[in-house]
């Protein structure tokens, strides 16, 4: 068993081993849908969401192959676990809020092949964590995965009125940003352990 | 006759479908797929290469099986049977690399599994082998993999000879160096990515201009 605090562990999972700037986790979506700050926090939500159902289905579905010996179904059964929770958020938002469902197209479904939420399912099962602080870690890694979605598409919107050379619009220039972010994030190192 | 041209022109295609996954439509520099084990992984070219060469199997394996079942496979489901395909041989590919080396697990580490939930193999299995023969996915598969490990490569590379002065653990330069220790952290991945991209863009350009 684990011996971290709760509180070591968001802060772990939040800010020093922030999921997209430390573990390259959910780049897709960090790419995808950080042009506009609204959409922004919305997917954030969903996407944390997500990663708390899938984390406490995960804790469950860990115990249980454990018990009757079949470690091998693992990866199958937790993306089996997400991809329905996934189909779950969206008929919820598409009923909640059709703009919503619109601005966010292809990418809420690509939820699903979201690295971050199972990697959060495949980190809490490798580490042993036990069920409450499973679910302490899937909050500090959706809120770490917001923290970041955020301030890149904050950034974004400034940016779109600056003026840099041709060549490096679009990708390129948001992969800088999120550098510069990364070594920023490095500034946290040390605050959890 | 007109046997031999139908031949010949099927030849081209499949060629041509196995060159523009490495480079007209190379995964990483161009279509921006597959960016987290890109990321994450290179920063030794020898764990870009092993990831490289681990989802091409994948993407190879899932390709050919999607494409055998494309007309069995109800439309509502289809995602789903995908995913659950690629997992298939995401575990089969973990458990190899196990066997092979213990070593190389580790370093990779939960990297392997995530191959799972790659965007680039779920879109081909989408985009391309739902709609076409064995063969053409066969080799759309080989080039889109190829073009996958090149551009990881591409990356690994770079990394490892700024961020350690060494090439598959191999020292280049005299004691004298002092390594870029930031390109082996993340932001230099973010660094390296953003270079290549910018190098492509403008070759790119280029071109169209001239």
């Amino acid at each position: 068993m684990n011996t971290e605090s709760l509180g070591t562990i968001f802060l772990n999972a939040c800010l020093v081993n922030n999921f997209v700037l430390a573990y390259f986790l959910g780049i897709c979506p960090f790419l995808g849908v950080s042009g506009k700050m609204e959409t922004a926090t919305k997917m954030g939500g969903a996407v944390m969401f997500v990663m708390l159902i899938s984390s406490m289905c995960a804790y469950g579905i860990h115990a249980f192959l454990i018990s009757i010996g079949a470690p091998f179904l693992q990866l199958i059964s937790y993306i089996v676990v997400i991809a329905s929770t996934v189909q779950l958020v969206e008929m919820f938002i598409k009923k909640i809020s059709p703009v919503l469902f619109r601005s966010l197209g292809i990418f809420l479904p690509l939820i699903t092949t979201n690295c971050a939420i199972l990697g959060v399912a495949l980190f809490q099962t490798n580490k042993d964590y036990g069920f409450l602080e499973s679910i302490i870690y899937a909050l500090g890694a959706g809120a770490g995965f917001t923290l970041a979605l955020v301030l890149i598409a904050g950034l974004r919107e400034q940016l779109d009125f600056a003026d840099v050379p041709k060549v490096s619009k679009g990708t390129a220039l948001t992969l800088f940003i999120a550098g510069i972010l990364s070594l920023c994030f490095m500034g946290f190192a040390g605050l959890g352990a | 006759m007109s046997n031999d041209n139908a031949s010949s022109k099927q030849k081209v295609t499949t060629t041509d479908e196995f060159i523009k996954g490495l480079w007209r439509d190379n995964p990483v520099f161009v279509q921006v797929l597959g960016m987290c084990p890109v990321l994450a992984v290179s920063n030794t070219a020898e764990n870009a290469l092993a990831m490289g060469l681990a989802t091409a199997f994948v993407l190879l394996m899932s390709n050919i099986l999607v494409s055998l079942l494309r007309n069995f496979v109800p439309k509502q489901v289809r995602i789903a049977s995908y995913i659950l395909i690629i997992a298939t041989f995401v575990t089969v590919t973990d458990y190899a690399i196990q066997a092979i080396s213990v070593e190389l697990h580790k370093s990779l580490g939960a990297f392997i599994s995530l191959i799972v939930v790659n965007c680039l193999i779920l879109s081909r299995a989408e985009a391309f082998a739902s709609k076409n023969t064995v063969w053409k996915s066969i080799f759309d598969a080989l080039g889109m993999g190829l073009g996958f490990t090149f551009a990881l490569f591409c990356l690994g590379a770079v990394r490892e000879i700024l961020g350690n002065g060494s090439i598959f653990n191999i020292a280049l330069f005299p004691d004298g160096f002092q390594s870029w220790i930031v390109m082996i952290l993340p932001a230099g991945g973010f660094f390296t990515l953003a270079i290549w991209l910018l190098i492509i863009n403008g070759i790119e350009t280029r071109k169209t201009k001239s």
